[in-house]
């Protein structure tokens, strides 16, 4: 499934660090790879998305460029996933997305912003110039309905084809294993939850020169804000459905302050990550991962700075422009979510699980461990 | 101000290469479990020297290691579990995350953010004195050479095992087929300076500590990686195709250091270690696949030896072992040979359970212990009976002085990081005095 050059190169420099080890407590990796001395494509799918990416191993190593072993972990795994990444994009067709991040989302952005324009001059007219107040207001802009329909056939869409992915690569990296049991599961959502692995076992991620927890925690703000406007999105709904109350409603509402403390969140994490990986060792990182990163933040942070905007200027005649812009970034998300950083999560979650089963399975095997 | 005789992703010579530092503790602590007394450590030291060591530096040396847990954590080190494979260290050896790189790194950060300038690519290849006051430095840098005043000094400077040459003069053309482990720059450049200034030599120049590593590891800084743990499982040959030493004779960890030496003397400095599958993933592997072949007469094929002696010397070692043999790894079983010269005393199993795994050999150095003599205050010795009054050593220069032979894991560093703070100290007072 992936480049075997990729796979043949993973097991070289795996075969080093097998017989080193010195980077066993930074993350899962090195640990699980000690259970698979034989690399092939299954097992660069899965120790590649257990590698969250931190560097340290490339901080520590002796054995980096130019030294002849040349090891880059960081590198290779990171290459690795952006291959993963595609290799499992359902539709295979829409696979070739990955490999140009950047257009794929300001073309999805820009031809969501056109549609949504010619939909609103169609629907609004010069209405959609003019301040508009009161409950309903966003609907005098589009319909409800094609603001319910539009981002709901997207997510669906969005959803089935990540979930086919999911099921693929779990059987590719699960070898005839059924890896997800319940004690598997619960460690992988604390190992999720807690972004374990972006510690470095106590030395950080990746920053300005050593570690520092400032990726841990921008990647927090994403996560939690993500969450956020999610509950916002859903708090919205039953406001509207089942209390019959229309939007836009007040600043001290659960979908207002929910989905405005979620922006913040995502904006400032996008920027904050997005600074991170600016001023980081530039050495150890592959630049298609790299496109993929700064096109999923950028999405991110525009979808943030649009949402905001459109609150703070919901009462002006600006609303109907900004409403527009804020809904093309979040079409342009939701439509590259397959295709882009977004899957990052769910395989990384996976191979989670998967560690947890096998080092389980690893101490109970081995008493003296 | 630093001199690094290497580039900056060379820096900090041999620690570069370490994971783990020997430390003194009455309890439990962040870095050790259990408790490592000053007096047991000082037996174990004893045991590997055959007695022969500076009593007054060794137990300066301990004592200073117990503050040691705390202040590296200070300087920003972490401190984790024992690496897998390396249980049997839990309670007398510390190990740090990320291993001895990051260690080195994380030092360069803190003297950095206190104002230390550092210089790299410097080879310091001169001291020039007055009386027992070391004046200046002179160095080598950028192909020019330089001149430092100096209020005070600390020489830590390493070995000088990656100088062939000098190797050489020891031991003939046999030095020509070793690999140094560790960085091309320990070529004891600042060594030589110090005894041209009139500082005393300490420790056996003929000394140097040796391991079995894998014959295909670069000729400089194959590092940990090449290391071959494999002996016990099976047997060793030489060139000739022939056993030379008991394989099984005590527990790993202790005979680790001795299989260095005994390659270097056989012919061409080459031996083979040989197992079979039932050995095959029972301990930590090289960096290089072992080389396999269905049968021992093409495995020697693949080596390049004489296939019949190496079968006859296979099918003697399976005959001087009882079939029902079931060896116990974790302790010396008594599973030994009979009648076999040389015997194997313990875990001795017949090798024939194909495919037949094999590891060309070469021995593997890792440090000298020649040095110069140092005071409790790391002042470095002259021949003539002082001492340099602001001329300091630590680490591996002067390492020779307690560890004057033999192998303590985590050991060296903890020369170098107790004589470093010593002489740090000492230097900076006398400097500032």
């Amino acid at each position: 499934m992936l480049e075997l050059d990729l796979t043949r190169e993973l097991d070289r420099q795996l075969s080093v660090c097998n017989a080193c080890r010195y980077c066993e407590g930074f993350c899962a990796v090195f640990g699980a790879a000690q259970l698979h001395s034989a690399i092939g494509s299954g097992e660069v799918a899965y120790l590649a998305n257990l590698c969250h990416d931190c560097r340290m191993c490339y901080d520590a190593c002796m054995f980096t460029p130019p030294h002849e072993y040349a090891l880059n972990i960081p590198a290779v795994m990171a290459e690795a996933r952006a291959q993963t990444y595609a290799a499992y994009a359902k539709p295979a067709l829409l696979a070739t997305l990955f490999r140009m991040p950047r257009r794929a989302a300001a073309l999805s952005v820009a031809a969501s912003v056109v549609l949504l324009a010619v939909g609103v001059a169609l629907y609004a007219g010069p209405q959609a110039l003019r301040p508009q107040l009161g409950p309903g207001s966003f609907y005098r802009i589009l319909p409800y309905i094609a603001l319910l329909t539009g981002p709901l056939a997207l997510a669906v869409f969005g959803l089935v084809s990540v979930l086919q992915s999911a099921r693929s690569y779990a059987r590719d990296i699960g070898d005839g294993v059924r890896f997800a049991t319940a004690a598997s599961l619960l460690i992988a959502f604390h190992d999720a939850f807690s972004l374990v692995y972006l510690k470095g076992g106590g030395a950080g991620c990746y920053d300005e020169n050593r570690g520092s927890g400032r990726r841990r925690f921008f990647h927090g703000l994403v996560f939690w804000g993500f969450l956020a406007d999610f509950a916002a999105t859903i708090s919205a709904a039953l406001l509207q459905d089942v209390f019959v109350q229309l939007p836009p409603y007040p600043l001290w509402s659960v979908p207002v302050v929910l989905g405005t403390g979620g922006g913040f969140a995502i904006g400032v994490g996008a920027a904050g990550l997005i600074a991170v990986k600016r001023r980081s060792d530039k050495r150890a990182l592959s630049q298609q991962m790299v496109a993929l990163d700064y096109a999923f933040l950028s999405l991110l942070l525009l979808a943030a700075i649009t949402g905001l905007a459109l609150l703070a200027f919901r009462s002006s005649g600006a609303m109907g422009t900004l409403l527009i812009l804020h809904l093309g970034a979040v079409a342009g998300l939701f439509i590259t979510a397959p295709y882009g950083k977004f899957v990052h999560f769910v395989y990384r979650f996976i191979a989670l699980i998967k560690n947890a089963h096998e080092q389980r399975a690893a101490k109970a095997g081995d008493p003296s461990s | 101000m630093l001199l690094e005789r290497g580039p900056q992703h060379m820096r900090g010579g041999n620690t570069r290469h370490t994971r783990d530092i020997r430390l003194a503790h009455a309890s439990p602590n962040a870095a050790a479990s259990g408790a490592y007394p000053e007096d047991e450590f000082y037996a174990d030291l004893l045991r590997v020297t055959g007695g022969e060591t500076n009593e007054l530096l060794a137990r300066r040396t301990i004592r200073e290691s117990i503050a040691l847990a705390d202040w590296m954590a200070e300087q920003g080190v972490h401190w984790q579990k024992p690496l897998s494979g390396t249980l049997h260290l839990s309670r007398t050896n510390g190990f740090f995350l990320g291993g001895g790189k990051h260690l080195v790194n994380t030092y360069y950060d803190t003297a950095q953010a206190l104002g230390v300038q550092v210089r790299y690519d410097v080879t310091v290849h001169a001291f020039e004195v007055s009386g027992t006051r070391i004046d200046r430095i002179v160095c080598e840098c950028d192909g020019r050479e330089e001149r430092f005043a100096c209020g005070a000094t600390v020489i830590a400077a390493g070995g000088f095992e990656a100088d062939i040459d000098w190797l050489r003069t020891y031991w003939g053309d046999a030095a020509d087929h070793f690999r140094i482990r560790g960085t091309p720059y320990n070529t004891g450049i600042a060594l030589k300076a110090l005894y041209d200034a009139g500082a005393k030599p300490v420790g056996d120049p003929r000394g140097l500590h040796c391991v079995a590593v894998d014959a295909r590891a670069p000729r400089f800084d194959g590092g940990i990686v090449t290391r071959i743990d494999s002996i016990p499982f099976g047997i060793v040959v030489n060139s000739a195709g022939e056993r030379f030493y008991d394989e099984g004779e005590d527990l790993w960890p202790k005979r680790y250091a001795i299989w260095g030496k005994l390659i270097a003397e056989q012919s061409g400095q080459a031996a083979y270690a040989i197992y079979d599958a039932q050995a095959a993933d029972q301990f930590i592997p090289s960096a290089f696949r072992p080389l396999s072949a269905p049968s021992i007469h093409e495995l020697a094929l693949l080596l390049d030896l004489n296939a019949s002696v190496v079968v006859q010397t296979v099918e003697r070692f399976n005959a001087a072992i009882s079939a029902a043999a079931i060896v116990q790894m974790d302790r010396l079983d008594g599973c030994s040979t009979t009648g076999l010269v040389p015997p194997k005393s313990n875990w001795a199993q017949r090798i024939n359970s194909p495919p037949y795994y094999a590891y060309p050999l070469r021995p593997g150095v890792t440090f000298t212990y020649l040095g110069v003599e140092v005071d409790a205050t790391a002042r470095v010795s002259r021949v003539d009976g002082d001492a340099f009054e602001n001329g300091f050593a630590a680490g591996e220069c002067m390492a020779g002085n307690i560890l004057t032979r033999g192998y303590m894991a985590g050991f060296g560093l903890t020369i170098g990081s107790a004589f470093g703070r010593i002489a740090g100290s000492e230097a900076a007072a006398y400097a500032r005095a």
